[in-house]
């Protein structure tokens, strides 16, 4: 009995190791707004919280912050911060944010280890996870209402909670049609939807989508079910089996008659919306070509982007190959409980290969099996070992006379040759085994018994493989996960060389410009700009307006004065671009341009794609296009590049650029970081309107510009 | 509260007394030589020798008086007074006490000091003095903006004579300026450029509250680094650290930058381009001087280097972006020193802190210094000894597991030059116990804490058996 107890904390430790690295990932993506967000809390308090019209952002727009937030992690931090202060513990705002992520990853792990408990026996959505298994286990309507919670919380916190709420009436949908179906399992589910959706309606950004979107039709549908199940085996209990007969045929045809028009119903309502009422994230989910088809903003986002290979053995390790063996282990006894496990890793699984953001989804399922595999072949050998040492204490005593003993060794000694081919084989056959000694008597138990040295090793080897991932989980969360995108280090021979540059732009926005001042720049900076600068941005990362983000990426593919008058009629004061090509920086807006261009010409037609492209291909040498060429990044990226070294090398694209010489006529340079990764330029003010020398101006573009400027002109959108 | 009343009135009379014995028009001047310069970067120093300075009244005088233009009066951070004893070779100063005095009569609103001589100046005799004050923000830019090619020139008003209450009956001015390119100046005959140095006089029998203004305008390429906020905490825990941290707010105050900044150009020719910004700056940190970091309100500021040795400590620091004329840029130095280099135990038995004033980074000026020193939980009486006039003020503050508050002596100067950066005193009283007080208070409450776990895990709750 000491044997199962060891491998739970390695468990533990593998999936704190593992949550917290993709906690980490979660929340650094956020944090830069979270702690403003969170800072505007503590200043205000909740009330003003939930009412707070952010107008610094998505100008001239505004964001209804309330309305438009996921608040869980936000007020979360945000009563940590009013504990901390009222004892007096003076914490920054900033410190209780970060620290908030180890906490939820400490939370998520011991959640895990709850679920796994109950297995064999992610986030606050884990908890759900966890407490529904345990309702299962226990049938208390308490845990039910605890699970209930417990989703709500993870509605407040992320908008992931659509996996569970998809993921749970699926399990349960399952273990109807597996016939398991028991008031054990009705007690879990009906409260959950119940409740969780009146809480999640609570919650002001889901609101009325919890009953209204398609997201959320399928918990409904199986709660149907499950009422209609219920019933059934209701009445199959009070009445006799011919009158059940009887009943059912009157019911199903009723029944049958009654559904399709509901579903009819349901099929014209949804149909009659354009997305069919699925929301485009949701809807890439389920088609991974859907986004790069039809909705170019999500698509853009890397975290959007499908995984690759190295990715996955980056951020699950060794958990990769030990998730096969924990699905068998999972499947040799199926419960209600680990059949919900496989349907979580198999579900996961598939969303992760869709989005890399997912990713975070599938480490619980994973830390889970993986566990249940470690578990199982550590049960095995240590239980052969013990065998052996007892085996060995007895042989004395059989050599004094007792046969059976005897025969009892004789046997083990005959089966080990092939126990040990098995064992070389692979881990698989091992659980086949367990499950098999399990199953019946204390002589198929000793067949699964392994010799001493073949066990030891193999614990030996199971350790180190647990402390190499160990290692590779701190080194991930710390390298990986912890490094700061915004800071940027390369070592070279002579030390730790640190590009700073993104806090040097922001920094200087913040100090030596306006407070009114409006900065456009790509969506991706949005947050950081906010955040760090205190200026109000023209679009971030919140990307709910696609029209608006389309008008950014619209001016930054147009030429100067078609750029110009859009961001002149948005009030903008200052242009942030993002240039690598002097230090090599590859993730820079000439890199991410084509995704403007998309964006913008999904909503304005005029942007053309292939007006960017030479054969296809996008190029910024001399072979690029003209409208390339002149658009605003190229001018903003590439102004006075050729003064650095003479010829205007960038070294991301790797290629001399095309159009060396230029001026900025409608803008200046105002500022540009150390290592040019930053650059700042403001819009000129109009000039006075000297007939002469505008005309000058004017006949200076080449012609194929000109007319193409007329062109923009016209339909600009702000005009 | 009588006795208050009653001390102020000795002490108004005894002001009148004094006014009235010093009537400014019975010392007169036989020499005064002015001469000015830079002190550091923004700031200019100026000196005046008053040689025999003679008591032509009938009554003994022991004061001296100083007088300066209002505008200029504003600026000044510093001034002090030396009075020279012995000849020659023999000659050394002996420091003077000098304040600031009010004059109800005098024409144009003169603003005045008044230096208190060792020894009352008896009729016919005379004694010669020693004038030094530093003037912050005296220097103009004009243009006062400037794109990134150009260089940065100054306008310096001032007064081609020392504008005195007393008859000075020979003098002469000598200016130095920190470049050769000398625009323009004021002509007041005789007055001579000579490179650098522009000398207006000598000047013979000028009458009392005599001005002639004069306007010189030169080249000075210096970066105007000006610190227009500074807030020390001195926070000080007798397990054995004191925890300094400094809130700067840093602008260049010289002419404003305008238009395009060309980073191509900045990095390629130093020499030619953006000459008056500056891009670091060197903070002198006590010696043993440990933990030091440099951030801003967005994380750490990787450019910065320390260099320690047994005698001090220096700290080099980049701010994000080159400063250029009218940027901004705000930061935090903390640091930790060693408690037993600068707590001391007085005779009395009470602890004082012994710690410098102004400003550590060199070559600044700082308009507002807010010193607050963190005494530890449970001191009492507080007393400061500075040794110049600042603004004097008690708070609270509640830090980690506080119960009763730390008393934070708070104290406020404007205009500070390097001048005074001397140590200033804090003198309280402390018993050790309390040092105590906090580990006792996590203890219990951890104790407490494990033994309602033990209790509750031991005590059945439930009514039925």
């Amino acid at each position: 009995m000491a044997a199962p107890e060891t491998p739970q904390p390695t468990t533990l430790r593998h999936a704190f190791g593992n949550v917290l690295s993709l906690f980490v990932l979660l929340l650094i993506g956020v944090l830069a707004f979270s702690i403003r967000l969170f800072s505007f809390l503590t200043k205000n308090g909740v009330y003003d919280f939930w009412n707070w019209f952010d107008d610094r952002t998505w100008y001239p727009l505004g964001r209804v912050i309330g309305g438009t937030v996921y608040p869980g992690l936000t007020l979360t931090a945000g009563a940590l911060w009013r504990i901390f202060n009222s004892l007096n513990i003076p914490l920054s705002v900033e410190t209780v944010c970060v620290f908030t992520a180890p906490i939820f990853s400490a939370f998520a792990s011991w959640a895990t280890y709850l679920l796994t408990k109950e297995v064999k026996g992610a986030g606050a959505g884990l908890t759900a996870a966890a407490l529904l298994a345990m309702t299962l286990n226990t049938g208390s309507l308490f845990y039910a209402t605890l699970n209930a919670i417990a989703y709500f919380y993870m509605v407040c916190s992320w908008g992931g909670y659509t996996f569970i709420i998809n993921l749970i009436p699926m399990h349960v949908l399952l273990c109807i049609v597996t016939g398991r179906y028991s008031s054990r399992l009705y007690i879990a589910y009906a409260p959950l939807v119940v409740l969780g959706t009146l809480l999640a309606a609570l919650v002001p950004v889901v609101g009325f989508n919890a009953v209204m979107t398609s997201e959320h039709f399928a918990s409904f549908l199986v709660f149907i079910i499950l009422h209609v199940v219920a019933l059934v085996y209701y009445i199959k209990g009070i009445l006799t089996p011919q009158m059940f007969k009887v009943a059912v045929t009157l019911v199903v045809s009723v029944g049958l008659i009654v559904c399709g028009a509901v579903l009819a119903v349901l099929v014209a309502l949804v149909a009659s919306s354009p997305t069919k009422g699925w929301s485009g994230r949701s809807l890439s989910l389920l088609d991974p070509t859907y986004a790069s088809k039809y909705i170019p903003i999500i698509a853009s986002v890397s975290e959007h982007q499908p995984p690759t290979w190295p990715s996955y053995f980056m951020d699950i390790n060794v958990l990769a190959f030990l998730v096969p063996s924990g699905i068998i282990a999972c499947f040799l006894p199926l419960s209600d409980a680990s059949s919900f496990a496989v349907l979580y890793i198999v579900t996961s699984v598939y969303f992760s290969g869709v989005m890399v953001r997912l990713m975070l989804v599938l480490a619980p399922a994973a830390c889970i099996m993986s566990g249940i595999a470690l578990s199982e072949a550590f049960d095995v050998f240590t239980r052969s070992i013990k065998f052996q040492l007892h085996g060995a204490t007895q042989n004395p005593e059989a050599n004094a006379g007792e046969g059976s003993n005897v025969d009892v060794v004789k046997t083990e000694k005959s089966e080990d040759s092939p126990k040990e081919r098995a064992s070389r084989k692979s881990k698989k056959k091992e659980k086949e085994n367990v499950e098999r000694a399990s199953l019946v008597s204390r002589i198929e138990k000793r067949l699964l018994v392994l010799p001493m040295e073949a066990s030891l090793i193999a614990i030996f080897l199971l350790v180190l493989l647990g402390a190499f991932y160990v290692v590779h989980c701190v080194w991930a969360a710390a390298e990986a996960y912890s490094a700061p995108s915004i800071v940027l280090t390369s070592r070279s021979h002579d030390g730790l060389h640190v590009f700073d540059d993104f806090r040097e732009a922001y920094g200087w926005l913040r100090h030596n410009t306006e407070v009114d001042d409006k900065v456009a720049s790509w969506w991706d900076y949005g947050y950081q700009t906010t955040a760090m600068a205190n200026r109000t941005v023209i679009v971030d990362n919140n990307t709910w307006n696609n029209t608006h983000i389309a008008t950014v990426g619209t001016a930054m593919s147009s030429p100067e004065k078609a750029a110009w008058d859009i961001f002149n009629s948005l009030d903008v004061k200052y242009v942030l671009v993002v240039f690598g090509g002097l230090v090599g920086y590859p993730s820079d807006d000439i890199n991410k341009f084509l995704w403007m261009v998309r964006i913008g010409g999904g909503v304005f037609p005029h942007i053309k794609e292939p007006d960017y492209l030479r054969d296809g291909q996008y190029r910024i040498d001399s072979q690029a296009t003209p409208t390339m060429l002149n658009c605003l990044m190229y001018k903003l990226s590439y102004y006075r590049f050729v003064d650095t070294d003479g010829r205007g090398y960038d070294r991301v694209r790797n290629t001399e650029i095309g159009k060396k010489y230029f001026k900025l006529t409608h803008f200046e340079e105002v500022f540009t970081t150390h290592h040019w990764m930053v650059r700042i330029y403001k819009l000129k003010a109009p000039r006075n309107r000297i007939r002469g020398k505008t005309k000058k101006s004017k006949s200076k573009g080449s012609s194929t510009t000109s007319s193409k400027r007329s062109g923009a002109r016209k339909k600009n959108p702000w005009h | 509260m009588a006795a208050l009343i009653l001390s102020f009135l000795v002490f108004s009379i005894s002001l009148l007394v004094k006014t009235s014995l010093s009537s400014p028009s019975d010392l007169q001047i036989l020499h005064a030589e002015r001469q000015l310069q830079k002190f550091v970067e923004c700031v200019l120093m100026g000196s005046i020798i008053l040689q025999q300075v003679e008591n032509i009244g009938d009554t003994p005088t022991s004061e001296v008086l100083l007088a300066f233009p209002p505008a200029q009066f504003d600026h000044l951070a510093l001034v002090k007074a030396a009075v020279t004893v012995g000849k020659k070779r023999k000659k050394s100063y002996v420091p003077l006490e000098v304040n600031p005095s009010e004059q109800p009569e005098a024409p144009n609103g003169t603003k005045f000091y008044a230096i208190s001589l060792l020894n009352p100046l008896a009729k016919g005799e005379s004694t010669t003095l020693e004038i030094l004050y530093i003037l912050s923000h005296s220097l103009e830019p004009f243009p006062v903006e400037i794109s990134q090619s150009e260089s940065q020139f100054v306008y310096y008003h001032d007064s081609a004579v020392v504008l005195s209450p007393y008859h000075i009956k020979q003098q002469a001015t000598l200016f130095k300026t920190p470049s050769n390119k000398v625009e323009s100046f004021t002509q007041v005959e005789p007055t001579y450029l000579n490179g650098a140095e522009l000398k207006y006089g000598p000047y013979e029998d000028h009458r009392p509250y005599s001005y002639y203004p004069i306007i010189i305008h030169f080249e000075n390429n210096h970066p105007f680094a000006v610190v227009e906020e500074l807030e020390r905490e001195i926070e000080v825990s007798h397990w054995g650290s004191v925890q300094v941290t400094e809130h700067y707010k840093l602008a260049h105050a010289g002419a404003k930058h305008k238009g395009v900044f060309s980073r191509v150009e900045y990095q390629s020719r130093p020499g030619a381009s953006g000459v008056s910004s500056f891009k670091h700056l060197l903070a002198m940190l006590p010696p043993r001087v440990h933990s030091v970091y440099y951030r801003d309100d967005i994380g750490n500021i990787s450019s910065s280097h320390l260099r320690t040795s047994s005698k001090k400590s220096e700290l080099l620091i980049e701010p994000r972006y080159p400063l250029f004329g009218g940027w901004k840029a705000s930061f935090l130095i903390g640091y930790g020193v060693p408690l037993q280099d600068f707590l001391f135990e007085s005779a009395v038995g009470e602890r004082y802190l012994n710690f410098s004033f102004g400003c550590p980074i060199a070559d600044t000026v700082v308009d507002k210094l807010t010193v607050k020193v963190v005494l530890p939980e449970g001191s009492k009486d507080p007393s400061v000894k500075v040794a110049f006039a600042v603004e004097q003020s008690l708070e609270k503050k509640y830090s980690y597991l506080d119960v009763i508050g730390r008393t934070v002596v708070v104290l406020e100067k404007k205009n500070v030059v390097p001048d005074h950066n001397i140590p200033f005193q804090v003198h309280y009283k402390f018993n050790q116990i309390f040092m105590l007080a906090e580990p006792l208070m996590l203890v219990s409450a951890f104790f407490l804490f494990f033994i309602t776990f033990v209790a509750y895990l031991h005590i059945d709750l439930s009514l039925r058996k």
